[in-house]
């Protein structure tokens, strides 16, 4: 028999109101901002309770800040999590996740198709800290299962790969890794939740740089972790973390103290206490000015990407493009089930010539800022080779999707027929 | 920490304390589908404050194993042997939704083991609408929808959340989803099942607290005042909120506990 749940806001009313009520102290309507270092303890009692989480409430802004929480809700409501703790940056965000459920001995299979940042701190950093990363292709499933070893804590993937545009399969990561009792975070920066929800999908933790299309405008640094509440730690038994006490908080047990939001309570009495990357509230207010236009820019990013890839591809210049709205991408069956509304306002491709094509192409653009982000109101075009992956080798590079001619656009929400123009131009130019 | 009742492991959360018979003791019993995490804040700050706080999972919810208990009265025989079971004469008895029911049950059926008695979101009789009902026993998860939709204040995620970063109707969803098989529907079926006894209300001789929230869609705030005026001697207080109250108004639904068990 068929029940009918009752009805909920849509994505779009969640984007303009989740988490936040009228100011208690003023009623403002807007998002006030909370410039605050501190708050005010009534009395001793209750700032015992408060340091002693016996009562909820701020007590000091790299924890807890009200401007901050507002987004931390806002985005929580919006993937259909328990809960979330916004960052300094999406780094912080990555950092935050694999710190609080793993240390030394640590085990992370990832996709090889990365942002370079990432990256980073997966190849290079983090085995410093005895965390150790295997990189996979992301689209090999045997891959995946043959590098999961009994140290293993995380998969981790990009929901669409950053440059490469390969789509990751949520819902066969999150399966494989509920079979071997480890969670799935995704970094969600390309897809925001508005074109899907990773958690929703079989992901089980969700990263986002906010700074990228949440924010919107390419104005602020910001990251978020959002945690679905789905993943059983106890039953798991691999995550002493959150399953045995913690006497860095008088021997908490965070799975009793709460077992949907277990790893938000860690994270944030451990992670943003002691590594102290928290989100500021004016950075807050910012992401939030973004995210109250989400479901209005998504649309158009999307829309104009399909436009864009449709001019490249049939250019005599272009090589090859990489989006999965297209036909020839691997992944268009799979971006089509996981993202019927598009799946990416970024794309790439290969231009001929080589890298003296590739100069004179971003060179030549008039109306593409040359810049390392993506997700602004402008478009944006950069080569990833030299720039965001230039610590890649070949081999890595090849394993990321990227050639040392791959170029890489974001697309803005200027009219669809300036970036083509501008495009077309480019282009000319690089073959002279 | 475990206990030992009518022969099965059963689990209570004692807020960050040890457990010490010697301090009055607070026993919370927790709602359909749910377990002791619901009584976070309350029971926390409680086992920080001269009480010692008990809240259980009743058996087959949580981390207590154990054939569930498929009425109010059995749920209410066994809050009563866990009484017993923690060596306590008596203690106070603090119960939401199902467990308001449990709690008032335990004080008529075992008026011995409970001191003072705290009845929260409330309603007698309790009864569950059908679509709500044929979708828990469906196992479906529209009925995890129905509990944290109805189970708050309305729209409550677009409220500021009183627990910085957390969204209350995603957490409680998540933690009833949690629920083993058949469990919300075996819930529901026993409150929708129990019949009070008027006349067993009106002799109740236990110092009682109605607490109703006055956006509750679950059990309308009039309910809860039509039960606390049965009641002889029972106080009523209407807070600003829905049915999830502990989570919704943690500090409003404390104040009102502790000036309770203070006498």
């Amino acid at each position: 028999m068929a029940h009918s749940p009752p009805k909920i806001p849509h994505p779009d009313t969640l984007a303009v109101h989740a988490g936040q009520s009228p100011d208690p102290a003023t009623g403002a309507c807007a998002v006030p901002i909370y410039q605050t270092a501190s708050y005010v303890l009534p009395d001793t009692d209750t700032a015992a309770a408060l340091f002693n989480m016996e009562a909820p409430g701020h007590v000091y802004s790299r924890l807890s800040n009200p401007t901050v929480a507002v987004f931390e809700e806002r985005m929580a409501a919006l993937e259909g999590g328990v809960g979330a703790i916004a960052t300094a940056s999406g780094q912080a965000a990555l950092h935050l996740a694999i710190a609080t459920i793993m240390g030394k001995g640590g085990h992370i299979v990832s996709s090889a198709s990365l942002y370079g940042g990432s990256h980073n701190l997966l190849h290079y950093t983090l085995p410093r800290f005895g965390i150790e990363t295997t990189f996979v292709p992301p689209r090999d499933a045997d891959a995946w299962r043959r590098a999961i070893r009994p140290d293993t804590r995380l998969l981790f993937g990009e929901t669409v790969g950053n440059p490469s545009v390969d789509v990751l399969d949520i819902p066969a990561l999150g399966a494989l890794a509920g079979e071997h009792a480890i969670p799935l975070l995704v970094d969600a920066t390309v897809t925001t939740p508005y074109l899907g929800r990773a958690l929703d999908m079989g992901a089980h933790l969700v990263v986002h740089s906010a700074t990228k299309f949440l924010s919107g405008h390419g104005v602020v640094i910001g990251g978020v972790l959002v945690d679905g509440g789905r993943f059983d730690w106890d039953a798991s038994g691999k995550f002493p973390t959150l399953s045995q006490p913690y006497e860095g908080f008088h021997g908490m047990v965070f799975t009793e103290e709460s077992p949907v939001s277990a790893f938000l309570l860690r994270a944030r009495r451990e992670g943003l206490r002691d590594f102290g990357a928290c989100m500021a509230a004016m950075t807050a207010f910012q992401v939030l000015q973004g995210l109250e236009t989400l479901h209005l820019r998504m649309p158009r990013h999307v829309a104009t990407t399909a436009i864009v890839a449709g001019f490249l591809a049939g250019h005599e210049a272009v090589t090859r493009v990489h989006h999965p709205g297209l036909a020839t991408h691997p992944d268009h069956a799979l971006a089509a089930r996981l993202y019927p509304a598009g799946c990416s306002a970024i794309l790439s491709f290969e231009l001929k010539g080589g890298r003296e094509a590739g100069r004179k192409f971003i060179e030549a653009l008039a109306l593409f800022s040359h810049l390392a982000n993506i997700g602004d109101a402008r478009s944006l075009v950069i080569h990833p080779a030299s720039t965001t992956h230039f610590r890649m080798d070949d081999a890595a590079l090849a394993q990321a999707g990227i050639t040392a001619d791959t170029v890489r656009l974001s697309i803005g929400l200027e009219h669809p027929d300036d970036l083509v123009e501008d495009l077309a131009r480019a282009l000319r130019a690089s073959q002279k | 920490m475990n206990f030992i009742v009518q022969g099965y492991p059963a689990y209570a959360y004692t807020g960050g304390r040890p457990f010490d018979p010697a301090q009055p003791a607070v026993v919370f019993v927790h709602g359909a589908a749910l377990d002791h995490s619901t009584w976070q804040w309350q029971s926390r700050y409680l086992a920080h404050h001269g009480y010692s706080a008990l809240a259980v999972d009743l058996p087959g919810h949580g981390r207590s194993p154990g054939a569930l208990r498929t009425s109010i009265e059995a749920m209410a025989d066994w809050v009563a042997a866990f009484i017993e079971a923690a060596c306590m004469a008596r203690a106070h008895v603090v119960g939401h939704s199902m467990g308001s029911l449990v709690a008032l049950e335990t004080a008529i059926r075992h008026p011995a083991r409970v001191a003072r008695l705290a009845l929260l979101g409330t309603s007698a009789p309790m009864p569950v609408g059908e679509a709500f009902l044929a979708a828990a026993k469906d196992d479906s998860p529209a009925a995890f929808d129905m509990q944290t939709a109805w189970g708050h204040a309305r729209q409550v995620a677009l409220a500021t959340s009183a627990i910085p970063g957390l969204t209350l109707a995603g957490a409680s969803r998540q933690l009833v989803a949690r629920s083993g098989a058949g469990v919300q529907y075996a819930d529901l079926a026993a409150c929708h099942a129990w019949a009070p006894s008027p006349e067993a209300i009106r002799a109740l001789a236990v110092p009682t607290l109605v607490v109703a929230g006055q956006r509750d869609q679950m059990t309308p705030w009039k309910s809860g005042q039509a039960l606390a005026r049965e009641i002889p001697g029972a106080r009523f207080v209407a807070l600003d909120a829905g049915h999830a109250m502990m989570s919704e108004a943690p500090r409003e639904v404390l104040a009102a506990l502790r000036a309770h068990l203070a006498g």
